[in-house]
């Protein structure tokens, strides 16, 4: 039997410990189109996250009623139907909004994001801690996507939220409005968070071994350093 | 004429992955090596024009004249991958070579967001049905070319001295920005 985690941390791993966009690398697609401006990145997310939310709710209801073979078929025609839902509202609803967004609303039934956790997570556990997952990464990809489009808006056309915050004197960076700006900032957003990530995991091994060794107890051995996780 | 204009939108200016971001997922994925790029690349054009003319059909003949319209995206969605899972069964028939090589990137390509974006780009811009086609040839022939563009450079880069936080995805994607700064020079074509 796995051990339990505690709720909150069914939530929280999805901010960053297992974040969709910069640790599972799901999601690409959206997050390199809509992050011209931070109004379309925050729709974007919160569009994503009610279908992951709602999509792994329904399927970890009804888990126990799906046959094995036809459960990816199964998971697709539920999350098309929510996809359907916001589709057809964000029409209603924000026609200007779903304009600029085009087919990228539409696209998020193959989003991997969230068949990724309706297999990997909903399809296992109770509805609850499926809820609760899903609502963290649907929070990890919202916090990518503002981070991400936040640095492309203000450098790209030097506004947040359509207010500008740049001087006039600030030549816009217009390659950061176009599609390679995408594809740099995201690579390099991602190595960051690796170097990041590797510092940090080097920091805690040197802090053990340096431990080990005020106590005097015998050289510290691999085995000890890997069931530390570091 | 036309049709040569949307041929080559498709596949240069506009291209699916560099300019709409459609189908990043297999062009980090499959980008190693160059041959299995292109057999990448081939399926894929293989199933986008048969979405193309099925999604067509579908649209057109049955969806718009019943008022369905609304249930475009589950039925597109469904037709993708039942059709790629017929394309598989035929192949393996019909073919082994062909299903070697092509085989294991089949079910790959159901959850390939260019393919369904093909599909509902076309019933966007309302293209005729040959129109259609055409994009399909046309966004296929663009995704192979970045696919082995971008697998022949990574290449030389496993040679290259990359900073190791910045090994794999994240240089991947700044050789990606740098590809797309290079296509948008098509975009005086037309």
């Amino acid at each position: 039997m796995k051990k339990q985690v505690s709720h909150l941390k069914e939530f929280t791993k999805g901010l960053w410990e297992i974040n969709p966009i910069f640790k599972q690398i799901l999601g690409t697609c959206p997050t390199l189109a809509v992050t011209v401006s931070i109004v379309n990145g925050i729709a974007m997310a919160l569009a994503t996250t009610f279908v992951l939310v709602f999509s792994s709710l329904m399927i970890s209801l009804i888990r126990k009623l799906i046959p094995g073979q036809v459960r990816i078929a199964t998971y697709i025609v539920v999350i098309a139907s929510f996809v359907t839902i916001v589709d057809l509202v964000m029409k209603a609803q924000f026609p200007e909004l779903s304009k600029s967004l085009g087919p990228f609303i539409p696209l998020i039934v193959v989003n991997c994001i969230i068949l990724g956790r309706a297999e990997a997570f909903a399809s296992k556990n109770n509805p609850l801690r499926s809820v609760l997952d899903a609502l963290g990464n649907g929070a990890g990809f919202f916090i990518a996507l503002v981070v991400m489009s936040g640095i492309r808006e203000i450098l790209g056309s030097r506004t947040f939220f359509g207010y500008q915050v740049l001087p006039n004197a600030f030549e816009p960076w217009l390659i950061m409005i176009l599609p390679a700006g995408a594809f740099i900032v995201f690579g390099l957003l991602m190595g960051f968070s690796n170097l990041y990530v590797e510092r940090k995991k080097n920091l805690e091994r040197e802090a053990l071994i340096s431990q080990y060794r005020r106590v005097g107890r015998e050289e510290i051995t691999e085995e000890v350093l890997k069931e530390a996780g570091v | 004429m036309e049709l040569l204009v949307i041929f080559i939108s498709a596949a240069l200016v506009n291209n699916f992955v560099l300019s709409y971001f459609l189908g990043i997922c297999p062009f980090i994925g499959v980008s190693n090596k160059t041959s299995s790029a292109i057999s990448m690349g081939m399926a894929t054009t293989f199933v986008m024009v048969l979405t193309a003319i099925v999604s067509w059909l579908l649209f057109n003949l049955v969806l718009v004249p019943y008022k369905l319209e609304f249930l475009q995206i589950p039925s597109f969605i469904l037709v993708i991958a039942a059709l790629v899972q017929f394309v598989e069964m035929v192949i393996k028939k019909v073919s082994q070579p062909l299903y070697r090589a092509l085989g294991i990137f089949l079910p790959l390509i159901t959850t390939n967001c260019a393919i369904l974006g093909l599909a509902l780009l076309a019933a966007m811009r309302e293209y005729g049905f040959l129109e259609s086609v055409i994009f399909g040839v046309g966004a296929g022939a663009g995704f192979t070319l970045a696919l082995v563009i971008m697998a022949g450079i990574r290449e030389e880069l496993d040679l290259a001295d990359v900073p190791k936080p910045f090994r794999g995805a994240p240089i991947t994607l700044i050789v990606a920005g740098i590809l797309a700064l290079a296509f948008m020079g098509f975009a005086g074509m037309i």
